[in-house]
């Protein structure tokens, strides 16, 4: 069995590397995102951002008069835990509460923090208002855009280099002549799991690591742990890839497919931006999508310092969804086009 | 000599169509059996249940006295009409991939040989031309040592001197002692290369037999072979007269006889031929219509 499913796992990768145009297109896409963004993003934004921590009585407008300084977004904040670490990453230039009493959260750090601290204090004159203050790095949209435009590549990859070409190979009729030899459904399948499996992790790493050394990206939890969490996210977007690619027969419908699982994915699984400032229902339904739960579990041990116990509802969902879709994806595989 | 392979009473229905009507055969071991027919015959459908590729309406398929099972998957040797390889992978990556899908091996260096293919050992499968991917596919099929061979239309597209080279190549194969199941609809690739022949039409067999016993059974006589454009006015010969492409066929077994009576009603016999029946005459004759139909 091992010995078959090596055989068809090393021509499946010989036949990858040796495709230079896609192997140079799974490398050079994310590292030209990455440059390009790190490039664009590079300079200040032009206004500050402050939080205001909500509170249940409606703020009144016209009692402080900071919040209508110009030049200033102002963001609202439900959480305070929340608020604080976005402070602490310079997400946030300052938290303010009106609640009784008020007080606001600056970070000494934080060059915009302290002029937008200055305008607050000019405004807010007859006020009595606490300071607080909370330390930390700042952290730039390149640190936070980075594991989007990983994910992204690994789910181009997954989905579009196991579904498109197991349609491929069943069109063309080299599935059906595997179907003649001993070779059985499932280790078929393994083997692409795993084809699929090392090159793009592989991948991933070497674009990561190239990635980190030129932007110096921030890196807060464990390398072991981001790995299992890549690891059981490719498996997921394999297996879809391998459920869409289960019965279908014609590459433009797969292409369609495969298009249709990955642009809702692109777009609300929070590759670009964050859902946070989203409505509850749209943050809800990007759950249904692995890539947010693979988001959510890399940024969380990147840029909180997060454990693998921490992540553990992230990854629990990811290996329920791989197990439905291989189950599903092995159950009505079909080997030949008609 | 015992059977090999046995197929008892095989149908297969579409939902418009009935592409295998009950056909039973048995091959014996070592010899080269064809399943003849024109397209849409039902033969590749027929050998396609056979190897278990697609399932059939009903009927069984048994291997050495038993169901065709997982052994009968590893000591088959299968070439398809239509097989595509992977891309950028070379002709010895092919041949050893699929050599590792089985148990038993074959050897590699001898199949290569036997084969043609120690030039091309490098060459990406895309590059190989008709002919040469015809030979790898026969070599793919050989990689596990196999006892029975699958060769479906392996000629077609071929020019002709591919199609006597594979010819010689599947002749070399039997002599080995594999058993050999061929579909075609070139009657003379069945003649030169199969010891017994099943001919099919509309998914049902007509006639099988030994390619020889068949004719002998069927004809005793000579064709002689005319242009119509050579005979005077309507024929009047006491023989079966056949026109068809642009010919007189008269089958008959005095053959001095006939050539004397066009002799008077032909304006020339320059032209004129004779020969033996062939498997085609026999389907034409059976069925009422062309192989190439």
């Amino acid at each position: 069995m091992f010995k078959r499913i090596y055989a068809i796992f090393r021509a499946r990768n010989l036949e990858f590397l040796r495709d230079r145009g896609t192997l140079s297109w799974n490398i050079v896409l994310p590292i030209a995102l990455m440059l390009g963004l790190s490039f664009i993003f590079s300079g200040d934004r032009p206004q500050y951002t402050v939080g205001i921590l909500q509170q249940e009585a409606e703020i009144d407008l016209n009692a402080h008069p900071f919040l209508q300084t110009r030049y200033i977004e102002f963001v609202a904040i439900a959480d305070e835990a929340s608020g604080l670490r976005k402070v602490a990453r310079h997400q946030l230039d300052l938290l303010v509460s009106y609640a009784s009493p008020p007080r606001y959260w600056v970070n000494p750090d934080s060059p915009k923090g302290y002029f937008a601290e200055l305008a607050l204090l000019q405004a807010e004159t007859t006020a009595q208002i606490m300071k607080s203050s909370i330390e930390g790095e700042a952290v730039r949209y390149v640190d936070w855009v980075l594991p989007g435009i990983l994910a992204m590549n690994m789910m181009f990859s997954c989905l579009f280099g196991v579904g498109y070409v197991v349609v491929r190979y069943r069109k063309n009729g080299f599935l059906k002549r595997l179907r003649a030899t001993p070779l059985r459904a499932i280790e078929f399948v393994i083997a692409q799991v795993a084809s699929r499996l090392v090159l793009i992790l592989g991948i991933t790493v070497f674009v990561y690591a190239g990635t980190a050394w030129f932007l110096d990206t921030r890196m807060d939890g464990s390398y072991l742990a981001l790995f299992a969490v890549a690891l059981l996210g490719c498996i997921t977007l394999i297996s879809l890839g391998l459920l869409v690619a289960a019965r279908v027969t014609s590459e433009e419908l797969a292409g369609g497919l495969l298009n249709l699982a990955t642009w809702p994915m692109m777009m609300l699984s929070g590759v670009w931006y964050s859902l946070e400032s989203t409505s509850d229902w749209l943050r809800q339904f990007a759950n249904v999508f692995p890539l947010t739960h693979i988001l959510a579990a890399a940024r969380s041990i990147m840029l909180d310092g997060s454990s693998l116990a921490d992540v553990a509802p992230q990854l629990l969902v990811l290996a329920l969804m791989s197990a439905v879709f291989l189950s599903i994806a092995a159950g009505i595989f079909r080997w030949r086009a008609n | 000599m015992a059977a090999i392979l046995e197929a008892r009473h095989l149908r297969k229905e579409y939902p418009k169509v009935i592409a295998v009507d009950d056909v039973s055969f048995e091959v014996a071991e070592g010899i080269c059996f064809g399943l003849l027919g024109p397209n849409g015959a039902g033969k590749t459908t027929t050998v396609e249940i056979i190897e278990g590729v697609t399932p059939a309406t009903t009927g069984e398929v048994f291997y050495c006295g038993s169901p065709a099972d997982s052994r009968f998957r590893e000591e088959a040797g299968i070439q398809f009409q239509n097989t595509a390889l992977q891309d950028h992978i070379s002709v010895l990556e092919t041949l050893e991939m699929f050599q590792a899908l089985y148990h038993r091996h074959a050897d590699l260096d001898h199949i290569i040989d036997e084969c043609s293919l120690r030039e091309l050992l490098e060459r990406d499968n895309r590059k190989l031309s008709g002919g040469q991917r015809q030979r790898l596919l026969l070599a793919v099929a050989l990689v596990n040592k196999p006892r029975i061979v699958f060769l479906d239309e392996p000629t077609t597209g071929l020019d002709p001197q591919a199609r006597r080279n594979f010819w010689d190549l599947v002749n070399r194969i039997r002599e080995d002692g594999t058993t050999i199941i061929l579909t075609t609809h070139y009657m003379d690739e069945a003649q030169v290369l199969c010891d017994e022949i099943a001919i099919m039409d509309a998914g049902e067999i007509i006639a099988s037999g030994n390619p020889t016993d068949l004719l002998h059974r069927q004809y005793s006589n000579a064709i002689i072979e005319l242009p119509l454009a050579d005979v005077r006015g309507k024929l009047s010969i006491n023989h079966k007269v056949l026109e068809t492409q642009g010919l007189i066929e008269i089958a008959t077994d005095d053959v001095n006889a006939v050539l004397q009576q066009l002799s008077q009603q032909a304006t020339g016999l320059n032209r004129l031929r004779i020969r033996q029946p062939n498997l085609e005459d026999l389907f034409l004759d059976l069925t009422g219509h062309s192989l190439r139909a």
